[in-house]
Parts: structure tokens; sequence; C-alpha cells
């Protein structure tokens, strides 16, 4: 077995310095990429990022203001509203990151099986259709109501509900690059199904995977919030972002903390999901960056080259 | 004539099952390539020459293609090979170069690792002896700078030297048979002649057969020994070169001749494009296929079909009329099939 390195998808330019260039021009990359790091680094810190337990009652401090104390208050049992916001953000994070590890693996499979072979194409799309037909937090709902509220059994019911959507965007991009000479010229070399599928084929639709899975990772954790609120998520002493909002619904006269912190942090990380799906889009395809300043010198310069061949 | 050919392609059919039905694109197509030989396959575009060439390769789906007839290369009937056989034939006994040099490579890997890929699919070879290995193809392609394009990206390279990428992964094995489809056509008219070049200079080298698939005569002029003229999907005539531009037998044959440039600056004449796909196959059955467009054609042409008749040793034509046309003259004529573009 040949060993072949892909680069790191489509990005064509090999160089590490070009592509940090790259990156640089793209503010949509650069503000997605620090909003989400800022976020996660909040909730992975959390053993650190704040002194309180999120299960620890005080009933004395009961719907305190936000404080110097209390960065962002306290519910209705004294509970640091704060530090159950980064628990919080952490189950949202976890969930989001299953659901888009899980249905990324998957759809990228059926997307690949689809493209190959008619027969697969025919089952699977069904099937993605079938759940494309209802719409998906009914579906989550029903899933998790059928198998019980748990976190593992939100991850299973969100995973499910987007696979289809990674699969067909897979399928699409391999259908385009099945298309290309390289694939048969691939063929007339002697090389097997496997190879083809897995070491041309997958690196070549891993950019287009990449970006559907930053919109899924942005809605899993979109629903997996409204789940939570609607009491069919995460489990309630569990402090998830749906959960607090939840919490803060019956005191939101009296504490506009207990809503307004949770919602904010929703937000912050549903905007820079996609600020980072939309920046890898241009990033990743060469082509739709080409209005860039950038692009364009480097391709005068490929022009140049070519020139003197 | 004394050895045995390379390859010998008899009555070769290819059908595909489509939505619209059966399309039988090649239909009983005979030729033999021998051993270091250049063999140039001529015709309008559509007429079958590539799925010709890519059924000597089974490069079809076989769930939808049918083939039928005997390939037969060293010894065997390619027809009759396994997938798993067939497999080892492939980029290894016989190679094949698409005209497209853009999408040939793919985009995500080096050109170096592409062509080590290649080696490995079929030699025992490490990782540093393939790349050597690569390196030496690269040379042996007169690409400038071959270090450094082991380690470009498909994008960073011209047309040109994508082709002369495509000529090293080709060659990777040394194969017996080389196929050229169209290996210039998407090139400009320089660096073609340099392309055409380094492939006569490595068929000396490696003393292999070539195929060379074109639409242009004076590619053949330049690389071939003998000629084949394809028509819908079938052979409509077969010289040595030198015979067939002196001496072309068939009215099909005339037309492609006359519409070649001349160098002369006279207005370049064209062929009228075959309009649709290949006729189905009730409708060609019974006449020459070639009798819409053709000046001579008469009652016998229009109600049977005529076959493939030797008309001089090695000069093999498929035309009721061939002698009477040549007796008048008219077959250098073959005004009446031609427009002015
Ligand atoms: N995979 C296929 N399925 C159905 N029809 C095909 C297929 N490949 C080629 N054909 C048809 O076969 C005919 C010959 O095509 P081709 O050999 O590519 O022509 P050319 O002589 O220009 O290389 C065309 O009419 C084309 O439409
Ligand atoms: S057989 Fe008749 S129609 Fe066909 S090429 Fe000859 S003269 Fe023309
Ligand atoms: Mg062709």
């Amino acid at each position: 077995m040949a060993s072949l390195e892909p680069i790191a998808v489509s990005a064509p330019p090999g160089r590490g310095r070009i592509a940090w260039r790259r990156y640089f021009s793209n503010p949509l990359l650069v503000t997605g990429t620090a909003i989400m790091s800022v976020v996660a680094l909040l909730a992975l810190l959390a053993p650190w990022t704040t002194s309180y337990d999120p299960y620890s009652i005080e009933t004395l401090n009961r719907l305190q203001p936000p404080s110097g104390e209390h960065l962002f208050g306290t519910d209705q049992l004294g509970r640091d509203v704060f530090t159950r916001v980064v628990y919080g953000i952490r189950v949202s994070l976890l969930v989001g990151a299953s659901v888009t590890a899980i249905a990324g693996a998957i759809g990228l499979l059926v997307g690949l099986a689809s493209a190959y072979s008619p027969v697969c194409d025919h089952i699977f799309m069904r099937i993605c259709d079938g759940l494309y037909a209802f719409p998906s937090i009914l579906l989550a709902i029903s899933i998790v109501a059928i198998m019980g509220p748990q976190t593992g059994n939100v991850i299973l019911a969100l995973t499910i509900v987007y696979i289809p959507s990674i699969a067909r965007i897979v399928r699409s991009a391999a259908l385009v690059v099945q298309e290309k000479t390289f694939i048969e010229g691939l063929r007339a070399q002697g090389a097997g199904v496997f190879r083809i599928m897995g070491l041309h084929m997958l690196p070549n639709v891993l950019s287009p995977l990449i970006v559907q899975a930053s919109f899924v990772f942005a809605v899993s954790i979109l629903t997996e919030a409204s789940l939570s609120f609607l009491g069919a998520g995460i489990p309630a002493p569990e402090p998830s972002l749906g959960n607090l909002l939840l919490d803060g619904k019956n005191v939101i006269f009296k504490a506009w903390w207990m809503t307004v912190f949770p919602g904010v942090f929703i937000i912050l990380m549903i905007l820079g999901l996609n600020l980072l799906g939309d920046g890898l889009r241009d990033f990743l395809d060469p082509g739709a960056g080409s209005n860039n300043r950038f692009a364009k010198r480097k391709k005068a310069v490929r022009r140049r080259r070519r020139r003197s061949d | 004539m004394s050895q045995a050919p390379l390859l010998e392609i008899k009555h070769l059919t290819t059908k595909f099952s489509t939505e619209q039905g059966i399309v039988k694109a090649v239909d009983g197509v005979s030729l033999h390539i021998d051993p270091e030989e250049t063999v140039g396959i001529v015709g309008e575009s559509g007429c079958g020459k590539s799925v010709t060439a890519e059924s000597i390769l089974r490069l079809f789906d076989e769930k939808t293609t049918e083939y039928g007839g005997q390939i037969l290369f060293e010894g065997r009937d390619l027809l009759q090979l396994s997938e798993e056989e067939m497999r080892k034939v492939r980029g290894n006994r016989i190679s094949i170069i698409f005209q497209d040099p853009m999408s040939s490579l793919n985009p995500v890997y080096t050109i170096g690792d592409q062509i080590m890929e290649a080696i490995r699919l079929h030699q025992r070879a490490s990782r540093r002896q393939a790349r050597e290995k690569a390196l030496e193809l690269l040379r042996l392609t007169g690409i400038s700078d071959p270090e450094r394009r082991l380690r470009s990206y498909p994008h960073e390279l011209s047309g040109g030297m994508r082709q002369r990428v495509m000529i090293a992964l080709a060659l990777s094995c040394e194969p017996r048979l080389l196929i050229a489809d169209e290996p210039t056509t998407a090139l400009d008219v320089t660096i073609q002649a340099q392309i055409l070049e380094l492939m006569n200079e490595l068929k000396e080298k490696l003393r292999m057969g070539i195929m060379l698939i074109t639409h242009d005569l004076s590619v053949v002029a330049q690389m071939c020994s003998r000629v084949i003229v394809m028509y819908l999907g079938e052979v409509v005539e077969e010289a040595e070169v030198t015979t067939l531009f002196d001496r072309p037998l068939h009215p099909y044959t005339s037309g492609l001749l006359k519409s070649v440039p001349q160098l002369d600056g006279r207005r370049k004449q064209k062929l009228y494009e075959i309009s649709g796909a290949v006729p189905a196959m009730h409708e060609v059955e019974a006449c020459c296929r070639f009798a819409p467009r053709c000046p001579f054609a008469t009652e016998l042409c229009r109600s049977k079909a005529p076959s493939l008749e030797e008309a001089e040793p090695g000069h093999r034509v498929r035309c009721w009329h061939y002698k009477d046309i040549q007796a008048n003259g008219g077959g250098s004529d073959g005004s009446g099939l031609l427009v002015t573009a």
C-alpha cells in the first residue's frame, strides 16, 4: 500500500506561510475562530475560570443581581449563574462536537457510497428524504421521547437528524469529482475502488464537508438548547444553556440576568460557528476567494510561470 | 509482418445501455498494432475513437457496457480477463494518456506523490526508490527543474508541463503499449510539437507500441506509420501513411485530407459536423453509413452495407465504388461533401 500524504483538503498552497497569509486576509474566518476559541477556552478551563460549584445550592443567596462576587448573578437556588453558563457551554460544545463528528463520519461514508453505487444511492437518498420530511426539532423530540432524556440520547437524536445534510453535500461533491479525468486515469493505472474512493475522492470532498460540518455544529447547539428548553433534552440539574433559559423563564421579570447571559452565549456560539463556516468556505475554495488581492497576485505569478514554460 | 502483433482487435463491438436505449458506439472494429509501431486512429469527434481505446482497457462501467469480439494482447483476450487480472494490465502493460491535461491530475496531491503511487501500484519499491524513479521519469520527459516539479501541485503547472507529467505517469511501469487519446488537442501549437517530439523519442527509448488517436491528420503524418480511419463506429479505411495521403480510396478519407489546413494560405475547408448521436443500429444496418453525406452514393450504397475489402496489400477500404471513384479521379476531389468554413 503506497502511502500518500494528503495536504489539508483542497487548499492549494502547501506552504505554511502562504496559508497563514490567506488565513489573515479572511476576516470572517479570523473573527469566527477568535470567538470560538475564547468561548471554548472559557468552557474547557471551567474548573479554573470559576471558583463556584455549578450544583451547590445556597438559599441565602437566591436571585442576586450581577455583582463583583457573582458576575452573572445567582438563580432561584442561589447557584452562581456564571459558573452554570460556563458549564452549560461545556455541555453545548460536547453535544455539538459529538454530533458533528459522528454525523460527519457517517455522512461522509453514506455520501461517498451513494456517489459510487446507484443502488446505495437509491436506498440512502430515500431514507434521507424521509428524514428531511420531518422538521428536525420534532424528529429529535420524538427520538428523545422514545429513548429517554439523557445526554447520550440527545446526541444520538441530533446525529440521526443531521446525517442527511452532510451526506447530501458529500454526495454532490463526490459526483462532481467522479467526472474528473483523474479518476478515470486512476482506473487506467490499475487502481482499485477503495484506493480511488479513500485516497482520491475523499480528500477532494473534505472542504465542502468541513464547511457543512461547521454549520451542523451550530444548529446542533441550537437544537440541543431548544430541546432542553422544552424539557426534552439534557435532564434537569445538569447546566445546559437550554436548561438555564428554562429556569430563567419563570422569573424573567425579576431576574433578567438568568435569561440574558445564557442567551448571549448561545448567540455568540452560533455567530462564531457561522462566521467560521463562511470563512472556511472562502478559505478552502480558492475559486470563491479570487476577488481578494492575494489570489489575484498568485494568478499573475502563475500566468508568468506558464508563459516561461 | 513476420512477428506477432502486439495488439490485435478482432470485431470489437462496444454497446452502452443508456436511458435512451442501446448505443453501439463501436461496431465490429478490427485492427492490429505491431510491436514498436505507431498507429494513428483518425475520424471526426464522436466516431468512437475514444470508446475503442478505453474498451481496450475496459474502463467503462461493466454494468452498463457490453463488449463483443476479441482484444488479443500478449497472448490473452483482454475481454476474458477478470477485473483483478485486468487491473494488472492497466497502467502496467498498457497505459493511456487522456486529452484533458487540466483535470487529469488530482489537485490535492503533489506530482511526485502521484507518480510514486503509479509506480508502487505495480512494482515493489520503497518510498525512496519510488521517489528516485519518479524523478528519473520526470527527467525523461524533459520537464524543466524536475526536482522542484516533484514537490509541485498540479495547479502550479502549465498545460504542457502537465501533459509531460501525464506521460511520465503513463510510462511509470514501462508499458508495452501506450494509448494516447488526443494528447495534444488541448495544447497550443508549439507545445504540441514538443510533446509529439517527446513521444517519438520515448518510443525509441522504451520500444513500445503507440496507438495515437487524433482528428488531426498533420499529427498522423508526423508520427505514424499506419493509419486507421473510423467513421460512425466502423473502420472505413486502413493504410500505410504515405499510401493514405497519396491514394485515399474512401470518399470520407478524401474529405478529411481536404480539410487539413493548407500551408499556402488557401481557405481552410471544414467537414460537416455529424448531427446527433450515432444513429440507431437498425437504421444504418442496411446501407453504407456514409451514404447520406457521400457525393458518390448510389442505390446500392443505400440498400446494402459495404464490407471492409483489401484493395491492395495492407490497404483496406469499406466502399462499394472505390475502384470507380479512383478511376474517375473523384477520390481526390470529393467536393460534394465539403462546405467552406
Ligand atoms: N459512456 C458512454 N455511454 C453512452 N454513450 C457513450 C459513452 N461514451 C461514449 N459514448 C458515445 O459513443 C460515441 C463515440 O464517442 P467517442 O469514442 O468518445 O468519440 P471520439 O471519436 O470523439 O473519441 C459518441 O456518440 C458518444 O456519445
Ligand atoms: S459505399 Fe457508396 S456511399 Fe458509401 S462511401 Fe462508398 S460510394 Fe459513398
Ligand atoms: Mg475522444
